[in-house]
């Protein structure tokens, strides 16, 4: 899988999470909290569809690794692959 | 479902289906936690429910939905606890208020969804302290209430910081507590500052088919989501073993286990349904404060008699007393009315008959000594004396519902208007608090020092609702929401 394709996969959760959000035009380097409204709450809800649809683990210390698509698709590309 | 719950183990067990409880168990439900929902009684919604007489469906609880905001409105708990839930903002049908007042001897002060509206009552009124309630509101805007780490400090102090007229000050409060304070007199300042943004910076809306909306639309997702819910099922003891949980042993005798549990039922009453503490634990934080309402159905629309506000909060004292009603079973001197027609339902949409409901404070232990024929002679008297003060409040009926027909030459007066158009009446006391939220005392808002973090002694055992302290009714889904995140899913 390619980080481009566990980016989509985050921007389908966000979309899931929070329908209200407008994801197009996101930028990959930049926090997704700064684009859109989203907290602590909602970041927790993403780990936990990362877990439910695809059995992917984030502990807890590894949320700042979720900040913005790119870190996402750095962070959780290897774990998927590693599936 | 199993046929018996003996022997059954969950990840997290929750007492209570009200709206804590409920969306606690959505959470849960959606993180594909193994979750059952315990509830006491037939009907879910705890403090917020409803009932039929005679065909008439009655709400208890919910005279508005406060934290009310349009759709689309951002980083409010509205908007966070329906993204939390998962349901859509239309499926609450909120439809907002057309305006209330807080009305005191000497003046009046009106407000809507609009806080600009307010803000000019209040200049209007008291020209002298518009600084000082600006200067207020703008601390209450910035205060990071939702800290669960946060230490109580005085809300009244810190409003008699800005504002230096005892007037105007006991006017903020009467709406503020009344919607929430467990505490008598004085409230924490975060507290105060959730209870103030939810009323005057968001505001007041009811969806037209009232709280059993709410509850079902709950109720649903959590079932759909494939959480199990277990009614009339009241829980004998929480068993514990050193410093955890270790089985909750129902009302029937079934003994079941669980990883968490989340209790709804109340901070003292759970600690008294632990095996380790005393049946008497911590007696210092039993809430004082209870209530009474009248609810009065209409044969016309309150605004056919020129009654157009949503909710009246009054108070016929020269200070304004919240406290607990000493003397007599009610205290009629301060409440709140509430019109549940005067909403803005959309064209063509409208309750069929109209509803008059007036709440007041009522003191638990006198009600609950009476016998069953001395009860019901007191419920009829204290409705006729809160009618009493109610019509002295409410504007001078007008319009042509007010007068017998059209060739009388006088008005009827306000109390005969009122037994003109009355179809039906019911009144519901501390007694009935009591065994419907199983609150002691039949305390409304509960205990008056609140949990925020939601910890209890037992390492496994957490506290959501009433007494982790978010108000009201979408308070109440947030703390659930909060618990459940905190303490069964964070980092699990």
């Amino acid at each position: 899988m390619t980080e481009d394709q566990v980016k989509q996969i985050v921007i389908d959760i966000i979309d899931e999470i929070a329908p209200d959000e407008d994801t197009t035009d996101l930028k990959g380097d930049v926090n997704l909290r700064d684009q859109m409204d989203l907290d602590s709450m909602d970041f927790l809800d993403i780990v936990m569809e990362l877990r439910k649809q695809h059995g992917i683990e984030v502990p807890e210390e590894d949320y700042p690794k979720l900040a913005s698509l790119d870190s996402c698709g750095e962070y959780l590309t290897p774990k998927f692959n590693a599936k | 479902m199993p046929a018996s719950l003996n022997g059954e183990h969950f990840e997290t067990v929750i007492i209570g289906a009200g709206m804590a409880g409920l969306a606690a168990g959505i959470r849960l439900a959606l993180a594909g936690k193994k979750v059952i929902i315990l509830e006491r009684h037939n009907a879910s919604g705890g403090l917020n429910s409803f009932y039929s007489q005679a065909g008439r469906k009655f709400d208890v609880g919910l005279h508005a939905m406060t934290n009310y905001v349009p759709k689309g409105t951002k980083g409010t708990p509205l908007t966070k606890l329906l993204r939390q839930l998962r349901i859509p903002y239309d499926a609450l049908d909120l439809c907002p208020q057309n305006g209330s007042k807080i009305a005191f001897p000497s003046c009046e002060l009106g407000f809507t969804n609009d806080f600009s509206f307010l803000e000019a009552e209040v200049a209007r009124v008291f020209p002298n302290q518009i600084d000082g309630f600006r200067a207020l509101a703008e601390e209450v805007r910035t205060l990071d209430a939702f800290n669960l780490g946060a230490i109580p400090t005085s809300a009244r102090e810190a409003v008699q910081r800005h504002i230096k007229d005892p007037l105007l000050e006991d006017m903020v409060f009467c709406p503020v507590m009344y919607y929430g304070s467990a505490q008598e007199h004085d409230m924490d300042y975060g507290q105060f500052a959730i209870m103030f943004r939810s009323l005057f910076f968001e505001g007041f809306a009811r969806p037209l088919e009232g709280v059993r909306v709410i509850i079902k639309l709950l109720q649903d997702k959590y079932r759909s989501l494939g959480g199990i819910r277990k009614m009339k099922c009241g829980i004998q003891q929480i068993k514990t073993e050193g410093s955890k949980v270790s089985a909750i042993v129902l009302d029937n005798g079934d003994i079941l286990t669980a990883e968490k549990i989340i209790s709804t039922a109340g901070a003292v009453e759970t600690a008294r349904l632990c095996e380790d503490q005393p049946t008497d634990a911590e007696a210092s934080n039993i809430g004082q404060l209870s209530f009474t309402e009248t609810i009065t159905a209409l044969d016309c629309q309150p605004t056919d008699l020129g009654w157009d506000d949503t909710i009246i909060f009054f108070n016929t004292r020269e200070r304004f007393h919240y406290g607990r009603c000493e003397h007599d079973l009610v205290d009629p001197t301060s409440g709140v009315i509430c019109f549940p027609n005067n909403y803005q339902y959309g064209e063509g949409r409208q309750l069929d008959e109209g509803f008059l409901r007036v709440t007041a404070m009522a003191n638990h232990d006198k009600w609950c000594a009476l016998d069953e024929a001395d009860y019901l002679a007191k419920k009829a008297y204290w409705y006729d004396e809160l009618q009493k003060v109610t019509l002295r409040i409410l504007p001078e009926p007008k319009g042509k519902n007010a007068y017998p027909d059209a060739s009388a030459p006088m008005p009827l007066s306000a109390s005969d208007l009122l037994d003109k158009h009355r179809i039906a009446s019911d009144m519901f006391t501390p007694r009935t608090v009591r065994k419907y939220t199983g609150h002691l005392n039949g305390a409304i808002y509960g205990a008056p020092n609140k949990i925020k973090d939601g910890r209890t002694h037992l390492e496994n055992l957490y506290l959501a609702g009433t007494d982790q302290g978010f108000l009201g009714i979408v308070g109440a889904m947030l703390s659930g929401i909060s618990m459940a995140n905190l303490h069964a899913l964070q980092g699990s």
